[in-house]
């Protein structure tokens, strides 16, 4: 198949922004001051000397700089970003416009609640929201990321149990998870298990009925799972967990394969995480920022950090700090309130019936490339997904062609990659997440794009193991970059 | 519904290539009773003016382009045009973590020139691609050195960020540690005597902030020398990123954790905001967070990679430096624009405008008859006691100038009762200073303050 | 490469080189490959105690981190620092230039229990058909 999604583009280069620098060169000016200058000598040695080799650069270079280094990215306005577990959707404009309004902009954590109102509500209403959605009882925004959230559930778990006198050691992790399940564990102090997945791909509840002992606080479960497969099991599996004193994280990282679809309240979760740049459409931003919200059951409720929103017989909103069983903060104020804006504009863009039919796109379009790439590539586990599909290079392998290779000739096809080699639980993993935001067209030419590697792979392997061949940079030495890291620019 | 690509037809077309009848037969495989039966109790989908109408209205509701004297960790500086017209660009918020070198170069160079920054700023040798926040940056450093040193002590200055405090302690507790802190002088400075009193063989890390939480600025070389001398790790906390335009930088500290959000990054009511991390090449290793270095391609071509990820909980997952994955690339895109465009004159001359506001405002209050607490250097932020339960009796008064005012110590400074934290940056007009001051000021009978500002 | 007959080896591809009481122990060229790309080397203190079957220290490609265990009990005498500014040895020459460290043996004894360079290569040739 010839390439014809993507062809090359007149690209600038541009160096450093310490490169560009020159001495009184400016891009800044600041209005003259209206009272009298400081009296720098009191200061003394608290002083510093200038800030050597600081950028001095001006506005129109400041410009062009970040404008030319855009254009050596990726991203989801580019086109079909299929990150699996990632869930890159289409992030809606008017998120950004009314999360830029000067007051929400400009508000400041610290102001009288008088004064806060229309925030308080923004995040009272999204509450609400994300309860509905979820089927639990009560919510903390506070945390940061996904992470920060896990952390945060871990916490709460572990105050319940010794508010019940009881200690217990363990975690129970699935090798399917995400690496942040055990660094979460182990940071909040737990010794971490893992759990084997069955061939079926799930849990193995054989597995698990040996290793869930009293000395077992929770089982973080992603479900649906990293493979894009949905616990069948999950009932039986909540049931042995309570039955013997412990609790039921969920991971909702795939919480958009069930939104208005079900709700891990219904199905025996305790404790679950959010993230609002995955399911609610708030922008990766290269990496962040995210934010992940923590919804519980209602025996979890009284560990929720500080400080809690909560509403007054007179509808005012105030931030509860008056929580005597709190596990404390989180995080400083009341977290990433930019995202809640965001995320809430989603949800009411969307209604109920939009979300719904989100759900069902999400699952559809990856149905639609597991079909579209079956025979092309192998299938670990030979069943329908849900949002996401996992292949596996182990075909392409006999021709020393691996995952990592396909998905940098992907990109001279004009394609994000998709997750590599992960979950561990597949060897030459290929994670695809399509999400909902990619149409069938777009579908169609990515199908396409992977059943032309895989034909590469057999008769010009070379081509693909050399990929790319037309991004500005090929690919990049990360052996020598690990061996002598330079990470900051030196004169 | 307007952002979905496709239509009910098409559909209809896709599932029958895949040999579905409808829908719900991709969604079987959910146990009946997991299934959620009927339609969320969430209105129906709304329009871009029906949504604008609602943020308008809530917005009105959060005192829109009234002056405001709220620090306290969350600073008002001015944010330059060319900062949201760069980051609105979809390459960079709409792209993910650099994971994909070859089609990530924008993102990764900008985390190397933010890293760089943050190193020349803090005097550091290497900072990470940042993290949450200031908060969770000063836990995530104590965790560090804890790590480094293999101790268990923890010994804070009280006057450091309290919410800061917070966070430290909920990180902390879970293993049985506890932060001891140590109060401050009547110079506002942290008691540095009681602090190595309370140092031992065991003390992993001394945290201290400056400028601290009432502004003061702290000795970070009588704070180092302190810290080791016990062999313990000077963590130096800095909330305020724009009083490293005219102080000294701690580079006596082993770990900076710094807070962004003053480097062009908005209030927002509380977040996002960029912490990040900054420490001596000796402690890389232990430092948790993304990191971009320098790499070549098979041309020999410069280019930037994510690099040292062993470190990171999806290589090493529990025996990972910490459990973060994310970081705050965008928000640390806006801090590495802000801090190029001010570049090496513009963050001094912002620094000083601060300090010449923030002076001023204390000579203002001095002269009203208000007592100004803590005599010790200051950057932007004062102390000022203005007796118990003015703060809340201003509030009217306030409201009717248009002012936010200060932020009342008493929630976690009991023993400053009535005293307010007044933040003064380059933002505040005179004008304004001089109406907050009177409205402040103790008044006169029979005076409303209307008239009092007027005989200003 | 071939094993040298005159070494000791594990099941978790370490290899033990006795001289006296002293044992200098490395990882096996067949962990180098499993590994690929060696870029870092963490290793412990003169003079710290490890203990057979333990974790001293860890060796790194990009991606991967193994833990190196400790195939008998001793004290450290002395580390190969020549590996922090070069870890690719351990790619180059693991079973000579890429020492990791010497430990001073407390039982030299325990190495009889350990496999020979024969019982290695056949381990590792079973390890291989899996």
């Amino acid at each position: 198949m010839a390439i014809t999604r993507a062809s090359r583009h007149l690209v600038q280069n541009e160096p450093l922004i310490f490169e560009r620098s020159a001495a009184g060169k400016r891009g800044y000016q600041l209005p003259p001051l209206d009272v009298p200058a400081a009296d720098l000598t009191g200061l003394g040695r608290l002083r510093r000397d200038q800030i050597a080799d600081f950028p001095e650069v001006s506005e129109l270079e400041v410009i062009r700089h970040f404008t030319r280094l855009s254009t050596w990215n990726y991203g989801v306005d580019t086109g079909l970003y299929p990150l699996g577990s990632c869930t890159m959707k289409y992030n809606p404009r008017v998120n950004e416009q009314v999360a830029r309004l000067e007051g929400l902009a400009q508000g400041h954590p610290l102001q009288p609640e008088e004064l806060s109102q229309g925030a308080l509500r923004i995040m009272h209403l999204l509450s609400r929201y994300l309860l509905e959605i979820t089927g639990m009882d009560a919510i903390t925004l506070q945390p940061a990321a996904g992470a920060h959230g896990e952390m945060t559930g871990i916490l709460m778990i572990h105050a319940l149990l010794s508010a019940r006198g009881e200690a217990r050691h363990k975690v129970l992790i699935p090798d399917s998870a995400h690496g942040t399940n055990p660094a979460t564990a182990a940071i909040a102090g737990y010794q971490v298990q893992n759990l084997r997945s069955n061939a079926r791909g799930t849990v193995d509840l054989a597995d698990l009925d040996r290793v869930m002992t009293d000395d077992v606080a929770a089982l973080m479960l992603t479900n649906p799972n990293t493979l894009g497969l949905f616990e069948e099991d999950i009932h039986r599996i909540a049931d042995l967990i309570h039955e013997r004193g412990g609790l039921l994280y969920m991971d909702g990282a795939n919480m958009n394969a069930l939104v208005g679809r079900a709700r891990p309240g219904d199905f025996g979760v305790d404790v679950m995480h959010l993230n609002l740049h995955k399911t609610f459409s708030t922008p990766h931003g290269g990496g962040g920022p995210g934010a992940g919200p923590v919804a519980v059951k209602s025996e979890l409720e009284p560990f929720l950090p500080i400080p809690v929103i909560t509403a007054g017989a007179d509808g005012r909103l105030r931030a509860d700090y008056d929580r005597p069983r709190t596990i404390g903060r989180m995080r400083s104020f009341y977290g990433n309130f930019g995202m809640f804006v965001r995320a809430l504009a989603y949800i009411m863009a969307n209604g109920c019936d939009g979300l719904k039919q989100t759900t069902e796109d999400a699952v559809l379009n990856a149905n639609y490339i597991r079909r579209g790439l079956e025979g092309a590539y192998a299938l670990p586990y030979d069943r329908p997904c849900m949002h996401e599909c996992v292949f596996s290079d182990q075909k392409q392998q006999a021709h020393g062609v691996s995952t990592g290779d396909i998905a940098k000739r992907l990109i001279d096809y004009g394609f994000h990659p998709y997750t590599v080699s992960f979950p561990l639980v597949v060897r030459g993993a290929m994670m695809i997440e399509p999400t909902e935001s990619a149409g069938r067209d777009e579908l169609d030419e990515f199908i396409a794009a992977l059943r032309a590697i895989a034909a590469e792979a057999e008769t010009e392997p070379e081509r693909v193991k050399s990929a790319p061949h037309t991004t500005r940079l090929s690919r990049l030495d990360e052996v020598s970059a690990a061996r002598q890291p330079i990470l900051r620019w030196r004169r | 519904m307007r952002y979905l690509p496709t239509s009910d037809e098409i559909r209809r077309q896709m599932l029958e290539a895949i040999g579905a009848a409808s829908i719900d037969d991709l969604f079987r495989h959910i146990p009946e009773y997991c299934r959620l039966t009927r339609p969320l109790n969430i209105p129906r989908g709304q329009s871009e003016p029906e949504i604008l109408d609602f943020f308008q209205g809530a917005a009105a509701e959060c005192a829109p382009g009234w002056a405001s004297f709220l620090g306290a960790g969350a600073y008002r500086h001015f944010r330059p045009s060319p900062i949201d017209a760069l980051i609105s660009r979809g390459e960079w918020f709409t792209a993910y973590t650099p994971y994909q070198a070859e089609i990530s170069q924008g993102t990764l160079q900008a985390i190397f020139e933010f890293q760089t920054m943050i190193c020349q700023l803090t005097g550091m040798d290497v900072a990470n691609a940042s993290m949450y926040d200031g908060s969770t940056a000063m836990a995530e450093a104590v965790l560090m050195a804890l790590r480094i040193s293999g101790r268990e002590g923890i010994v804070v200055a009280r006057s450091a960020h309290p919410q800061y405090r917070e966070v430290l302690n909920t990180y902390v507790t879970q293993r049985g540690l506890a932060a001891r802190e140590i109060g401050y002088l009547p110079d506002g400075t942290v008691d540095l005597a009681a602090l190595e009193a309370a140092l031992g063989p065991d003390t992993a890390a001394v945290v201290v902030q400056s400028p601290n939480f009432f502004g003061a600025i702290e000795n970070w070389e009588a704070a180092a020398a302190a810290a080791h001398r016990h062999g313990a790790l000077l963590i130096a906390v800095i909330a305020e990123p724009i009083s490293l335009g005219i102080l000294a930088p701690p580079a006596a500290a082993d770990i900076v954790a710094l807070e962004a959000q003053g480097l062009g990054i908005p209030v927002g009511f509380g977040g996002p905001y960029a912490g990040v991390i900054a420490t001596q090449e000796k402690y890389l290793r232990a430092l948790p967070g993304r990191l971009a270095g320098e790499a070549r391609d098979h041309e020999g071509r410069r280019g930037y990679v994510l690099t040292l990820a062993t470190r990171e909980q999806h290589i090493r997952r529990e025996k990972a430096t910490s459990n973060i994955c994310t970081n705050q690339a965008l928000c640390a895109l806006m801090a590495a624009i802000f801090m190029s465009l001010y570049g090496k004159d513009g963050l001094r001359e912002l620094a000083e405008q601060n300090l010449a506001k923030t002076a001023f405002a204390a000579q203002a209050f001095a002269a009203a008859g208000l007592q100004v607490l803590f005599p010790s250097p200051r950057f932007n932020e004062l102390v000022v006691q203005l007796g118990p339960g003015r703060a809340e009796a201003a509030l009217p008064a306030l409201s009717r100038e248009r002012i936010v005012g200060g932020f009342p110590l008493r929630r976690y400074y009991p023993e400053l009762d009535g005293a307010v934290l007044v933040c003064v940056t380059e933002t505040v007009p005179r004008a304004a200073i001089e109406r907050l001051v009177a409205a402040y000021a103790p008044a006169p009978a029979t005076a409303d303050p209307r008239e009092l500002v007027s005989a200003h | 490469m071939a094993y040298p007959n005159e070494y000791r080896y594990t099941k978790e591809h370490e290899w033990i080189f006795r001289e006296g009481q002293t044992g200098t122990i490395g990882i096996t060229d067949y962990a180098q490959r499993q590994l690929g790309d060696v870029v870092y080397v963490e290793l412990p203190k003169v003079g710290n105690a490890v203990k057979k079957g333990e974790a001293f220290g860890t060796v790194e490609s990009v991606k991967a981190v193994s833990e190196i265990f400790a195939p008998a009990d001793g004290t450290v005498k002395e580390i190969n620092e020549k590996l922090a500014g070069a870890p690719e040895l351990i790619n180059q020459d693991p079973h000579q230039r890429a020492w990791l460290i010497k430990i001073e043996l407390a039982q030299p004894a325990e190495l009889d229990a350990l496999l020979t360079a024969a019982e290695y290569e056949q381990f590792i040739a079973e390890t291989a058909e899996h």
